[in-house]
């Protein structure tokens, strides 16, 4: 496309370009409306780039003589984007979302978000975990009057569930990337706070990495060292210990010594404990089978406000399938699953918190745990 | 219950029995028939043999992710021998599309390499297969329907997680064999 800049000398001159602006639904940057042309004043016209050449051989034909001012419309645009871009720096501009990092540049990651959108974003210290690494969350607020009420997601409390510590990094991203821009988020914004706390099993995670990617407990030994890792998702506070659990070490569901028995599902529970009475929606996101689970697990008498947890978690799976055509089974956890006890989200629910949805993201079953990574973006995609 | 909505987890685990089955048979490596949906789930009919289910469920193509195959199967878990694999009974709907075209492609491949086949990880930690070893995988899909089927109870869900190691078998006659260690995740006991 070019724009091209005209200074018409007579009144048949001003006459001929309202007939081509009109005919030829030409984009008038300057007047706007034909009928303001006037002869002696500046005309700029925007010319789609399949009629330059006729827009041309016509003022040619009526000797009516014109400069380009913007040679390429395009061009321009782009280059100005990346200007945008770079100036913005709302998120570190070399982060590949659509691949797995290790948990070393996840921590990296979070000090750059903060850094690079400190007016919206404060990183925070949750705990630490059983080999002694730091939790930390990101508080997504925006600035405002009001106190707000909470959503908390956390993500990766299964070492070797990757998708779902790469879907909180994901989300994060697209929230302050389109804050600004993008109307739902900026009312959700205006709204709620947001917690994410994009990897819970940090030593789990780590170890997925560099010893067993199918890892999924934590990392606290036992037996004098001859059996590790607790289910952290059998530990919480909820009927803990019942059904669906294994004593034994060795088993992957093993609930550990006691309930909140591991620092990493003590520093959640204390935290968001302090917080229950804020908190509207906990959210907790795993792989695979996608799902969306409601309580409970542990028992298949329904939760008090199951009615209107189904009927969002219901919107929640159409608009998800609206997407990609990926679909999601909805219902609580003990009827489409399995029975468990101890997990963090049924416990988030008998201490209060209305909204408690675990998420199991893609697939179901055909790659599983070790989903290839031109599946992040999709999968992440429609979550969001 | 026999009420129970067809995404009850009783039918899922009996519709992965019986897809184990399906993939077995009709499975190979150029074609991997995985679940996709359970429509429809009855049961379990409760008498002295066990414990039956009545399923209608979908399969989908992993190497035409279009297409999809109905399937009807009643699954029986027997309850005298534990040790005795399910009974399943089913039926495919219409004709699956012709794999031996990919079926030849792969064994030429095999044939024409200067060294017996030997693999790692498929896939891979972060979910990469090099387009080579797809068929690759795709037959040890098959293979594992059938461990699948016969290590079913109705306390198990198993889905095949990783190939730890594929060696091919050097054989002096004109068959391809192969030596696989794969790792099944069985989602209840996890």
């Amino acid at each position: 496309d070019q724009v091209l800049h005209i200074v018409p000398k007579t009144f048949q001159e001003v006459q001929h370009l309202q007939h081509l602006c009109s005919a030829l639904l030409l984009d008038l940057w300057k007047p706007w409306l034909p009928e303001d042309i006037q002869a002696g004043e500046d005309l700029h016209i925007r010319v789609p780039a399949p009629l330059v050449q006729e827009v041309k051989d016509s003022l040619d034909q009526h000797t009516i003589s014109y400069k380009v001012l913007i040679p390429d419309v395009q061009e321009l645009v782009v280059q100005s984007m990346a200007e945008e871009r770079s100036s913005q720096r709302q998120v570190p501009g070399d982060y590949v979302y659509t691949q797995y990092h290790p948990m070393g540049e996840i921590y990296q990651w979070m000090t750059q978000i903060q850094e690079s959108n400190s007016e919206l974003v404060t990183q925070h210290y949750l705990g630490m975990t059983v080999e002694n690494r730091p939790m930390y969350y990101l508080q997504i607020s925006q600035p405002s009057d009001k106190t707000k009420k909470i959503i908390w997601m956390d993500c990766g409390i299964h070492a070797r569930e990757w998708i779902s510590p790469a879907f909180c990094q994901w989300f994060v991203k697209e929230i302050l990337q389109n804050y600004k821009s993008d109307p739902n988020i900026s009312r959700f914004l205006q709204n709620w706070d947001l917690y994410v706390l994009p990897v819970l099993n940090v030593d789990g995670y780590i170890y997925s990495w560099e010893n067993d990617r199918l890892w999924r407990k934590n990392r606290s030994p036992h037996m004098n060292g001859s059996c590790y890792g607790t289910d952290l998702n059998r530990n919480f506070n909820s009927s803990w210990g019942t059904i669906g659990v294994s004593y034994n070490c060795s088993s992957q569901v093993f609930c550990g010594s006691g309930p909140e028995s591991e620092p990493e599902t003590r520093a959640v529970a204390q935290f968001i404990e302090r917080k229950k009475s804020d908190i509207l929606c906990y959210l907790t996101i795993h792989s695979y089978g996608q799902y969306i689970l409601t309580p409970y697990g542990s028992t298949t008498t329904p939760p008090s406000n199951n009615e209107e947890l189904m009927h969002v978690a219901e919107k929640a799976a159409a608009a998800l399938m609206g997407k990609y055509g990926t679909s999601y089974e909805v219902g609580s956890t003990s009827l489409i699953l399995y029975n468990n006890s101890g997990s963090s989200r049924d416990w988030a629910h008998m201490i209060g918190i209305p909204f408690s949805y675990t998420f199991e993201l893609r697939d179901k079953g055909t790659h599983g745990f070790v989903l290839p990574p031109d599946q992040i973006q999709p999968t992440c995609e429609e979550t969001m | 219950a026999m009420e129970d909505p067809p995404s009850s987890f009783r039918f899922r685990r009996a519709a992965v029995v019986a897809a184990g089955l399906i993939r077995y048979r009709r499975g190979g490596p150029g074609r991997g028939l995985v679940l996709r949906d359970v429509r429809r789930g009855r049961g379990p009919d409760i008498d002295d043999a066990g414990h039956k289910y009545h399923l209608e469920f979908v399969l989908e193509d992993l190497n035409d992710k279009d297409s999809t195959v109905n399937c009807t199967a009643e699954v029986l878990y027997h309850l005298g021998n534990r040790n005795t694999p399910p009974d399943v009974q089913f039926t495919t709907e219409g004709e699956l599309k012709s794999s031996s075209e990919a079926d030849h492609r792969f064994y030429n491949q095999i044939k024409s390499l200067e060294e017996e086949l030997v693999a790692e990880n498929i896939p891979d930690s972060h979910g990469n297969v090099p387009p080579a070893l797809v068929p690759v995988r795709l037959l040890a899909g098959a293979a594992a329907g059938y461990v699948i089927w016969q290590n079913s109870t109705e306390d198990t869900e198993l889905h095949l997680a990783q190939i730890k190691r594929v060696k091919q078998v050097k054989r002096s006659d004109e068959y391809l064999e192969f030596d696989y260690v794969i790792l099944l995740h069985d989602v209840v006991s996890q």
